[in-house]
C-alpha cells in the first residue's frame, strides 16, 4: 500500500514520499479533513472576478496560509480545475521586538510613563527592561532630564506633560497592512531598530481552470480486481500519477563498477581475437618478472623501494636450466647480436620470490613456452589481472592495482603494426585521436607512449604503454629470430576512474567503498 | 624518469632561437622527452618552504624536462642542447678526442689490492684548461648529482669525485683504510675529522646520509690520497675540501669509483663528454692512468666509438616504412649516430659514440631511425596475424557466476590482497603459521605483511565500513588468495575462491545457505553425500566459506 501510494499524489503539500517515511494512514486522514477547504477556496474562485491571492483567500478563510498552498497542489493533481501561478512579492513585517512595541509602546515612550511628577531614581529606572535603551532616546528626544546632583543619587524627572509615540504609531501602521504609508528613510529607521523586517511571500494567483467546478469528485488512488469485477471503475476519477517521485528501487544486487570495466575490456580482447592468459600466480620468481625480460639486476625497479620481496618463500627454484644460462649470457656478455649489459649476473638475484610488479612476467613464461613448441604459430594474448609495487601511496596510487595487457607475436610485425593495432583497440574504447611519444622501456625497443587527446581537458593524456620487445628478450627463449613481439598495456583503475568520475582511489577498491556508489554505478559502455 | 632542470632563456639561447611552450612542448614530444612543468626557482621555493622564504628568488622561467631513464647524455643543459641541435640538423656531432697532455706524463691513479674488499674499480680523467661560468660550474655539480641519483644507482654502483688538478699532486693512490687511520678535513667542514667521526656526523644530514649504509659496515673505506698524502675522496661519501672545485678552476681531475665498472667507465665518459666542450680545446680530454694491483695499466677515458653495420631493409621491415639507404643513414645521423652507406647493397655503417650507451643492439639503431622519422609519420597498419581468441576457463567460470550471484540479489566487493597478518590469524582466532600464507619481507607498513589466505577479512571490513548502509547487506566476492605450496617453482599459488556474507539484524543463517545452494545449482552440483555436495559444522569463525573450485565436479 505505502508503494503504490508513493507513485501517486496524495494529500497535501510538498510531502515526498520517500521509502523510509510514507505513512499512508496519516496522509489519507488529512486529505480527507480538507475536503472543505478545497470547495471553499473553488467558490472563491468562482465569485472573483479574474482570480484570487492564496494569502488573500487564506485570510479571508481564516486559515493558516500552507493550508491553502496544500490545497491549490491537491487541486492541481486533479487536472485543469484551477490555474495556479507562483508569484513572489516583498512586504514588511514586524519582528518579535516590534510585535511588542506595538503592543505596549516604544521603549522610550515605556520609560517616559515610568516616570511620575516627583522624578525617579536612575537605579530605579535601569531595573527595568526597557530602562537603558528607552533611557539614552528619550533623551535624546528631550522627554526627561537627569538630576545628577539629587541628593540620594541621580534622579529623572519629566521635562514635557506628554509625548506622541510616533515608533509605535508607524508600527501600527505596518501592522495593519498600510506599510505604504510609510517613506523608505522611516522603514529602514524601523529596521536598523529590529522592529521591522522585509521578507519575500511566496503566494499562488488562483484562477479557473478549463474544467473548473466547485465540486470535487473523490479520486481512486488504485484500480482493485472488484473494481473490474463491477466495472465500478467505468464511472471512478483515478488520481494521475506522481512522475517527479523517484520510484521503488527493486531489490538486487550489484557487481562492482572496476569489475565491471574489466569485463568490457575482456570483451574487447575477445572481439579482437586475443586469448585470455592464465594469470592466476600472484607470486613470481624476479628471473621471470625481470631476467626474463632483460630488466639487468642493477635496474632500481628491483629495488626494496620498489617491489614486495617474499621472505617465506623467500627463493624460487628451478627454473629451465638451459634457458637460464642463455639469459645469463645475454645480460652480462651479451649475444645475439647484442653487447649485453655487462655486469656480473648472479643466480641469487634471479630467485628472490617478489609479488610480480607487471603480469608481463607471464607473458614472459608464456612466449617461454610458445617457443618451447615444434612450429611456432602466431598467437595473441591478454590479461587483466593484479600487479604490486611497493611505491609511496596517494590519491591515485595504491600498492596493488590491476594492468590489462595485449601481445602479438607472429611474423615480420612492425612498428606501424603496433600502432595500427592500439588505434584498433582504443577505438573500441571510444579513443580515436592517439599520438605516439618514443619512450624508454627496459625490454621493449622501440618504446611508445601512447597519448589520446581529452576534448575535456583540451590537451594529450597518457593512456598507455607499448613497445616491440627486445631481441634480447626473445631471441633466448628460442623464438624464431624473425618473428616480433608486440605488447601494450595500462591500467584498469585509471580509465574506471575517469569513466565513473572518482578522484580518490580508496573510493573505488578495497574495503573502504561505499556501497551505495557501487549500487548506484551504471553498467560500462567504454564507448560512449 | 630523471627530470632535468634548464633555465629557459638559457636553453633557448644555446638553441639559437627561442620558441613558444607549445612549440618546445612539441619539440620534446617529437624527440621522446616530455615537459613536464613550467616554472621558476621562486615558485618552487615558494611551494615547498612558503611565500616568506621565496622573496628574494630568482623568478626566471625553469623548464622541467623528463628524460628517459637510459639516456645518461641528456641529463644536463649541454647533452640536452647538442642532442637537440643535431636533431634538428643544425649542428653536426662533436667528436670526442683523448689526448695526452703537453709534455709530460698522464696523470696516474694507483690502486692498491685493500680496495677488493670494499670498493674495487677505479677510473679517471682530466679536463684541462676548462672555463667555468657560474652556470656552467652549476650545470657541473648538477649532472654529478643526476648521474649518481640515476646510473650510479644513489652512489652505490659509482661515485664522482672532482677536484682541482692544481690544488693536489699526483700520483694518487686509490687504497682502503680501517676508518680510524682516515682522516682529513671534509668538504664545507673547517676543521679534520676521522672516518668514524664523519660517519655519525652525516647520520643527521638529509642529503648524505643515504649513503652511509653503503661503506658503513664494510671492515674498511674506500679514499684517496695525493702523492703528499692529502686526501681527495673518501668514496661515496665525501670529497675532502682541499681539492675543491671554484669558478676559478683551470685543471679538474676527475675520478669515478664504483663496483661495477662498465658504469664507472660510462659515467666518466658522460661528465667528460659534455664538460670538454669548455676546455681550451673543446672536446678534447686529457688521458689517466689507472694501475691495477697486479700491474695492469689502463688508460681513460675510454671514449669507444663503436661501428655496427645494418641494412636499410631491417630498419624499414621493422619500423613499417620504406625509405632509402641514404634518407636513413641521414636519419640516423640526426640522431648523433653518424651514419652513411656503404655501397655495398643497403649496407649502412653506423658509428655509436661515447655518449650512447644505451645503444647495444641494431634494434635500438632502428629505433632512433623510427624516432628521427616521426613515429607519428609511420603508416599505421593492421597485422594480418589470425588467431581464434580463448578465455581462460577459470575466468570464463568465474564471470559467469559473478554475473547470477549479482542476479540473486548480492552486491561485488572488490578487497586489497595484501592485508596485515592480524587480519587473516588473530582477528579469525588462529594462529598465523596455521594459515600457509606467504610473508613479504618489506612492508612500509603492516597493510602489506601478508596476502591473504582468505577473503572473508576484506567481506568483514566492507561491512564494518559500511554501517551507515541500510540492513541486509549482502555481499560477496570472487577472487584469488594466495597459499604456501611447495609444489611450485615459486614455493606458492594462488586459489580462486568464493565468499558471501549476509548482514542483518538477525541471523539469517537460511539465507546464505539459500545463496549456496543456488550456487551449486549454478554449478550443477547435487546435494547429496558422496557424488554431491553437503556442508558441515566447523569450529572455525570463517564458517560461511566455501572453496568454489574445488566443488566443481
Amino acid at each position: 500500500m505505502a508503494d503504490v501510494l508513493a507513485r501517486r499524489s496524495c494529500g497535501l503539500g510538498h510531502v515526498r514520499f520517500e521509502k523510509t517515511t510514507s505513512h499512508p494512514a496519516s496522509i489519507g486522514a488529512s486529505s480527507m479533513a480538507d475536503t472543505g477547504v478545497l470547495e471553499a477556496l473553488l467558490q472563491r474562485v468562482e465569485k472573483a472576478d479574474g482570480g484570487v491571492d492564496s494569502l488573500a483567500a487564506a485570510a479571508g478563510l481564516g486559515v493558516d496560509h500552507q493550508v491553502i498552498v496544500g490545497a491549490v497542489k491537491s487541486l492541481q493533481a486533479l487536472g485543469d480545475v484551477i490555474s495556479a501561478e507562483l508569484r513572489s512579492s516583498k512586504h514588511w513585517e514586524l519582528t518579535e521586538e516590534g510585535t511588542e512595541t506595538a503592543e505596549q509602546g516604544s521603549h522610550e515612550a515605556r520609560v517616559f510613563s515610568s516616570i511620575p511628577a516627583e522624578g525617579l531614581p536612575q537605579a530605579e529606572l535601569m531595573k527595568l527592561s526597557f530602562g537603558k535603551i528607552g533611557f539614552s532616546k528619550a533623551m535624546s528626544n528631550n522627554w526627561i532630564r537627569v538630576d545628577k546632583s539629587h541628593e540620594g543619587g541621580p534622579r529623572i524627572f519629566r521635562t514635557v506633560e506628554s509625548i506622541q509615540d510616533q515608533v509605535r504609531e508607524k508600527l501600527l501602521l505596518v501592522k495593519r497592512g498600510d506599510a505604504a504609508q510609510l517613506d523608505e528613510k522611516e522603514k529602514n529607521e524601523l529596521k536598523k531598530r529590529k522592529l521591522l523586517a522585509e521578507v519575500t511571500v511566496k503566494s499562488y494567483w488562483i484562477a479557473k481552470g478549463s474544467s473548473f467546478s466547485t465540486t470535487i469528485t473523490k479520486q481512486e488512488t488504485e484500480l482493485t480486481p472488484e473494481m473490474i469485477a463491477t466495472g465500478s471503475w467505468k464511472e471512478k476519477k483515478f488520481k494521475p500519477y506522481n512522475f517527479e517521485a523517484m520510484g521503488v528501487a527493486p531489490d538486487c544486487g550489484h557487481l562492482h563498477p572496476l569489475m565491471k570495466v574489466r569485463t568490457q575490456f575482456r570483451q574487447i580482447f575477445l572481439e579482437m581475437g586475443f586469448s585470455e592468459m592464465p594469470t592466476n600466480n600472484f607470486i613470481e620468481s624476479s628471473f621471470w618478472n625481470f631476467d626474463s625480460l632483460f630488466q639487468p639486476q642493477q635496474h632500481p625497479a628491483r629495488d626494496q623501494h620498489d617491489t614486495f620481496f617474499l621472505s617465506d618463500p623467500a627463493l624460487a627454484q628451478e627454473f629451465p636450466p638451459e634457458y637460464l644460462e642463455r639469459v645469463k649470457k645475454v645480460h652480462s656478455e651479451g649475444g645475439y647480436g647484442s653487447q649485453g649489459y655487462k655486469y656480473d649476473w648472479k643466480i641469487e638475484e634471479a630467485r628472490k620470490n617478489i609479488l610480480r610488479t607487471h603480469t608481463t612476467a607471464v607473458s614472459a613464461r608464456m612466449l617461454y613456452k610458445l617457443a618451447q613448441q615444434e612450429k611456432f604459430t602466431p598467437v595473441k594474448y591478454f590479461s587483466i589481472d593484479r600487479v604490486f609495487r611497493n611505491e609511496t601511496l596517494d590519491a591515485t596510487h595504491l600498492a596493488e592495482f590491476h594492468q590489462i595487457e595485449g601481445v602479438v607475436a607472429d611474423y615480420g610485425l612492425t612498428l606501424g603494426d603496433l600502432m595500427g593495432v592500439l588505434h584498433q583497440f582504443f577505438t573500441k574504447l571510444g579513443i580515436t585521436k592517439l599520438r605516439f611519444k618514443p619512450a624508454y622501456n627496459p625490454y621493449t625497443e622501440p618504446s611508445m607512449e601512447v597519448f589520446s587527446y581529452h576534448e575535456g581537458l583540451k590537451k594529450w593524456v597518457e593512456v598507455g604503454n607499448s613497445g616491440v620487445f627486445r631481441p634480447e628478450m626473445l631471441l633466448p627463449m628460442g623464438l624464431p629470430e624473425d618473428v616480433s613481439v608486440i605488447a601494450w598495456g595500462l591500467s584498469l583503475e585509471r580509465p574506471t576512474m575517469i569513466k565513473y568520475g572518482i578522484n580518490n582511489i580508496r573510493e573505488l577498491v578495497g574495503h573502504k567503498v561505499n556501497l551505495q556508489m557501487v549500487y548506484d554505478s551504471p553498467i560500462c559502455r567504454l564507448d560512449s | 624518469m630523471p627530470t632535468v632542470g634548464v633555465k629557459r632563456d638559457f636553453l633557448f639561447n644555446a638553441l639559437g632561437r627561442t620558441y613558444t611552450d607549445e612549440e618546445f612542448d612539441e619539440l620534446c614530444f617529437e624527440f621522446g622527452l616530455e615537459l613536464d612543468e613550467i616554472t621558476s626557482e621562486k615558485e618552487i621555493i615558494s611551494r615547498e618552504q612558503g611565500d616568506s622564504k621565496a622573496s628574494g628568488a630568482s623568478d626566471l622561467i625553469l623548464y622541467k624536462i623528463d628524460v628517459p631513464a637510459n639516456r645518461y647524455d641528456l641529463l644536463c643543459l649541454e647533452g640536452l642542447v647538442r642532442g637537440l641541435q643535431v636533431f634538428k640538423n643544425k649542428l653536426e656531432a662533436p667528436r670526442y678526442r683523448r689526448v695526452s697532455p703537453d709534455g709530460g706524463e698522464p696523470q696516474r691513479l694507483i690502486i692498491t689490492k685493500e680496495t677488493a674488499a670494499v670498493r674495487p674499480h677505479a677510473v679517471a680523467a682530466v679536463l684541462r684548461n676548462i672555463t667555468f661560468t657560474q652556470e656552467r660550474y652549476d650545470s657541473f655539480i648538477e649532472l654529478q648529482e643526476k648521474l649518481h641519483q640515476n646510473i650510479c644507482r644513489k652512489r652505490s654502483l659509482v661515485a664522482i669525485g672532482t677536484h682541482d688538478l692544481d690544488a693536489i699532486s699526483g700520483p694518487f693512490t686509490y687504497t682502503a683504510k680501517a676508518p680510524g687511520d682516515i682522516c682529513f678535513r671534509p668538504l664545507n667542514q673547517t676543521k679534520e675529522y676521522t672516518a668514524i667521526q664523519l660517519m655519525s656526523l652525516y647520520k643527521t644530514d638529509s642529503h648524505l646520509r643515504h649513503y652511509l649504509p653503503i661503506i658503513e659496515d664494510k671492515p674498511v673505506y674506500p679514499v684517496i690520497y695525493d702523492s703528499n698524502g692529502v686526501v681527495l675522496s673518501m668514496p661515496p661519501i665525501i670529497n675532502g675540501d682541499h681539492s675543491r672545485i671554484s669558478l676559478q678552476t683551470k685543471n679538474v681531475f676527475i675520478e669515478c669509483t664504483a663496483t661495477d665498472l662498465t658504469k664507472a667507465k660510462i659515467v666518466l665518459d658522460m661528465m667528460v663528454t659534455m664538460f670538454s666542450e669548455y676546455c681550451a680545446q673543446p672536446f678534447t680530454v686529457e688521458q689517466a692512468e689507472v694501475v691495477y694491483p697486479d700491474g695492469k695499466t689502463c688508460v681513460y677515458p675510454e671514449l669507444a666509438y663503436r661501428k655496427e653495420k645494418l641494412s636499410g631493409e631491417f630498419v624499414n621491415r621493422k619500423v613499417g616504412i620504406r625509405e632509402s639507404t641514404d634518407r636513413i643513414a641521414q636519419l640516423l645521423t640526426r640522431m648523433c649516430l653518424l651514419s652513411q652507406p656503404t655501397g655495398v647493397g643497403d649496407e649502412i655503417e653506423v658509428e655509436i659514440p661515447p655518449t650512447r650507451p644505451d645503444v647495444i643492439h641494431a634494434c635500438d639503431i632502428m629505433e632512433d631511425a623510427a624516432i628521427a622519422y616521426g613515429f607519428n609519420n609511420i603508416t599505421r597498419t593492421t597485422p594480418l596475424t589470425y588467431t581464434v581468441a580463448n578465455q581462460f576457463p577459470l575466468n570464463k567460470l568465474t564471470e559467469l557466476l559473478r554475473q547470477d550471484l549479482a542476479a540473486a540479489g548480492f552486491t561485488e566487493a572488490l578487497n586489497f590482497a595484501l592485508c596485515s597478518q592480524e587480519d587473516i590469524a588473530d582477528k579469525l582466532g588462529k594462529k598465523i603459521s596455521e594459515t600457509r600464507a606467504i610473508h613479504i619481507s618489506n612492508p612500509k607498513t603492516a597493510e602489506f605483511q601478508v596476502a591473504r589466505t582468505t577473503l572473508l577479512p576484506g567481506l568483514l571490513k566492507t561491512v564494518a565500513a559500511n554501517r551507515k548502509m541500510p540492513l541486509p547487506l549482502k555481499l560477496f566476492e570472487i577472487s584469488d588468495v594466495v597459499l604456501k605450496d611447495e609444489s611450485k617453482d615459486v614455493g606458492a599459488r594462488n586459489s580462486r575462491r568464493f565468499c558471501a556474507i549476509y548482514y542483518n539484524k538477525t541471523p539469517g543463517f537460511e539465507v546464505i545457505h539459500g545463496l549456496l545452494d543456488r550456487t551449486m545449482q549454478l554449478l550443477d552440483v547435487k546435494p547429496a553425500r558422496g557424488e554431491g555436495y553437503h556442508i558441515q559444522a566447523a569450529d572455525e569463525l570463517s564458517a560461511c566459506q566455501y572453496r568454489a573450485g574445488s566443488e566443481t565436479p
